[in-house]
């Protein structure tokens, strides 16, 4: 009886943790008016600030032809410093989504003195300025910074190291990974899970099967957008980076050193690869994130 | 859906409205009534913020006093390839005072400055000049006095990435040429930029950047950089930072221009060739002198009263070359940084 309980638990998910796909059967009259003038402005919005200068950006790049892309592009160090980008983001973003999973359930589950203030200050790293994030960094990890006296004679260099890049991409991404999550774990409904504890499942198998199905959409989003922000970071990262070539030199920075040279199309090759390559990681997130929200459902 | 795309053709309508009033040409409109100040604005570096705000205070009163007009000087400051670049892409710049040549010659190609330029204002059009110096910890503890010591044992050196940097770029420079300077050949050059750059741990991408890694984050046995930049520097170090001049180094020179096409569109010319001319003038060259820009010309004056001018051998960038040929060669794509960083290679 109460193992046929637990496996036929019905995964009642919150309205807002069901993504997207929820607003799709919805065919009666729409509670807010004018829908051609809000898909003009939509359409106007997009438009005119993300597509039209993308494309700007693609057809500079083109004007070099496939071979001059390439050879703009595709360079040994040009290489090293996509694997870079790519490799710090991935584990920040790795980073931030976990971390941001727990300090979203202490914030949304626990009360605590003093958590509207720590609530507060999770928007932090939104608001600072990132160079600021990345020279308040690069001075704490410093052999005679005030962590870095401790840490450097272990052999942990946070400043001037891949390491350093990872941290300050954590601290970048963090807000995103917490604050998709938090109101999702908000929402769960809690007498499911009573159900499920009291039909028997331990804690372990209620967090799987119970809670974890309904947080892991919201989840794969937060890890999306600490990806996607990670990857455009460049004020905090070149202050902690060391900017070493083959070894911590991000993608941007040779962005910038192409646009020193004056070389606007070359610059441009860099951007559109990387920006291909992100757009290209961001589907594979976004179809499994979509995909998990319809198994949730 | 007509409705729909009725509003979309408006949408457009306004943004393009919007567009071709910021691109509306503001002729003359300085030149008409004598009440309204004139406005200027400076495009510049980094490092010369202070500067030029002293400057642009004594040059309004002065001009005001010749001319009778007020005149208003807005500065702009950033990294000095990216401002040539703004100033290319449509800032409205009446003169630019910029960190080095290609700089100035990158606005002259885009049309924007007429070519001869250089043969305007006297040297060159370049009022002032700085040469790179070492900054090291109190009492030099590695004993570091020439440009040979820099590779010695295990000293390690800040400097930022020439090919982000003017700072860095003359730096690259200054090295490379006290090789040939003291009778050393091309490969000689090579092997020492080679040894310098494999112990800069860092690379910032900007002179303020390393400036903070040395003093600030005690990163590294010495930072090269302009004698300007180095005096700020130790003034704010409290003692802890020390200068030292090598016997000889490289002549900074920073150009400054009249924006043609945009004093000619907005009728400020007059003001603005007064401007830089200002910067040859005994007041501008007093200004100049404490700001540690050592000022073109005869009997430059002391930064400070009492103070002279350290000695120093400066060679300038003729002896690499010049400039056009010495960007693509060691700071273009593949050339001689870039080769340092290769892989097993030079």
């Amino acid at each position: 009886m109460i193992a046929f309980a637990i496996d036929s638990l019905p995964l009642t998910v919150p309205p807002t943790a069901s993504g997207r796909d929820g607003g799709r059967r919805r065919r009666r009259p729409a509670v807010l008016p004018g829908f051609a003038t809000s898909a003009a402005i939509t359409s106007i919005v997009v438009l005119s600030l993300i597509v039209f200068p993308l494309a700007v950006l693609v057809l500079r790049a083109a004007s070099l032809g496939p071979g001059g892309f390439l050879a703009a592009a595709w360079t040994p160090r040009a290489r090293a410093a996509y694997a870079v980008s790519l490799g710090a983001s991935l584990i920040a973003a790795v980073l931030s989504s976990v971390l941001g999973l727990v300090v979203a359930w202490v914030l949304a589950r626990i009360r605590f003195p003093g958590r509207r203030l720590l609530d507060a200050l999770v928007d932090i790293p939104l608001a600072l300025p990132t160079a600021v994030a990345g020279l308040v960094y690069s001075s704490l990890y410093v052999p005679k910074g005030w962590l870095g006296q401790w840490l450097v004679p272990l052999g942990i260099k946070g400043a001037y190291s891949y390491l350093g890049i990872v941290l300050v991409l954590v601290f970048v991404s963090l807000p995103f990974a917490i604050r998709v999550v938090q109101p999702v774990i908000e929402s769960l409904d809690r007498d499911t899970e009573e159900a499920a504890r009291i039909l028997g499942a331990s804690r372990l198998q209620t967090f799987l099967r119970v809670v974890l199905p309904g947080i892991l959409p919201a989840f794969v989003t937060g890890f999306a957008l600490s990806l996607a922000r990670a990857l455009g970071e460049y004020g905090s990262v070149v202050f902690i980076s060391g900017n070493m070539p083959f070894k911590t030199e991000i993608a941007p920075v040779l962005i910038v050193s192409r646009l020193e040279e004056f070389a606007y199309a070359e610059a441009t090759t860099v951007a559109v690869l990387l920006l291909a390559m992100s757009l290209t990681l961001l589907i594979v997130v976004n179809t499994l994130q979509q995909r998990l929200a319809r198994n949730a459902q | 859906m007509p409705r729909l795309l009725a509003l979309v053709a408006l949408g457009l309508a306004i943004v393009s409205v919007a567009a071709g009033c910021s691109g509306r040409p503001r002729d003359a409109v300085a030149g008409i009534d004598a009440a309204t100040p004139i406005e200027l604005l400076n495009v510049s570096y980094d490092p010369t913020r202070e500067l030029y705000r002293d400057i642009n205070q004594v040059f309004a009163r002065h001009y005001a006093e010749v001319h009778g007009r007020a005149v208003d000087i807005k500065q702009s400051h950033a990294a000095s390839g990216s401002q040539a670049r703004a100033v290319i892409d449509g800032l409205e710049a009446d003169v630019v005072t910029l960190a080095v040549w290609p700089d100035v010659e990158a606005v002259t190609k885009a049309g924007l400055v007429r070519s001869d330029w250089e043969k305007r204002f006297d040297n060159q059009s370049v009022p002032y000049h700085s040469v790179v110096v070492f900054v090291v910890r109190k009492s030099n503890p590695k004993g570091i006095k020439d440009w040979p010591d820099l590779v010695k044992g295990d000293v390690s050196i800040i400097t930022p990435n020439p090919k982000t940097s003017g700072n860095g770029k003359y730096s690259f420079l200054a090295a490379w040429g006290s090789v040939l300077a003291t009778g050393g050949g091309e490969d000689d050059a090579k092997a020492f930029v080679t040894d310098l750059y494999r112990r800069t741990p860092v690379l910032d991408t900007g002179a303020r950047a390393a400036t903070a890694t040395f003093s600030q984050k005690g990163i590294g046995d010495v930072h090269l950089t302009f004698e300007n930049e180095a005096h700020l520097e130790v003034a704010e170090s409290g003692g802890e930072l020390e200068i030292v001049y090598p016997p000889r180094s490289i002549r900074v020179d920073p150009p400054v221009a009249v924006v043609d096409t945009n004093v000619d569109k907005k009728g400020t010319r007059h003001a603005a060739e007064a401007y830089l001319g200002f910067l040859y003038s005994p007041e501008g060259r007093a200004i100049i002198a404490k700001h540690h820009y050592r000022p073109w010309g005869e009997n430059p004056p002391p930064p400070a009263v009492g103070e002279a001018w350290p000695a120093i051998v400066a060679f300038d960038i003729s002896l690499l070359g010049g400039w056009e040929a010495a960007t693509p060669k060691f700071f273009g794509e593949g050339g001689v940084f870039d080769a340092i960083y290769q892989p097993n290679g030079g």
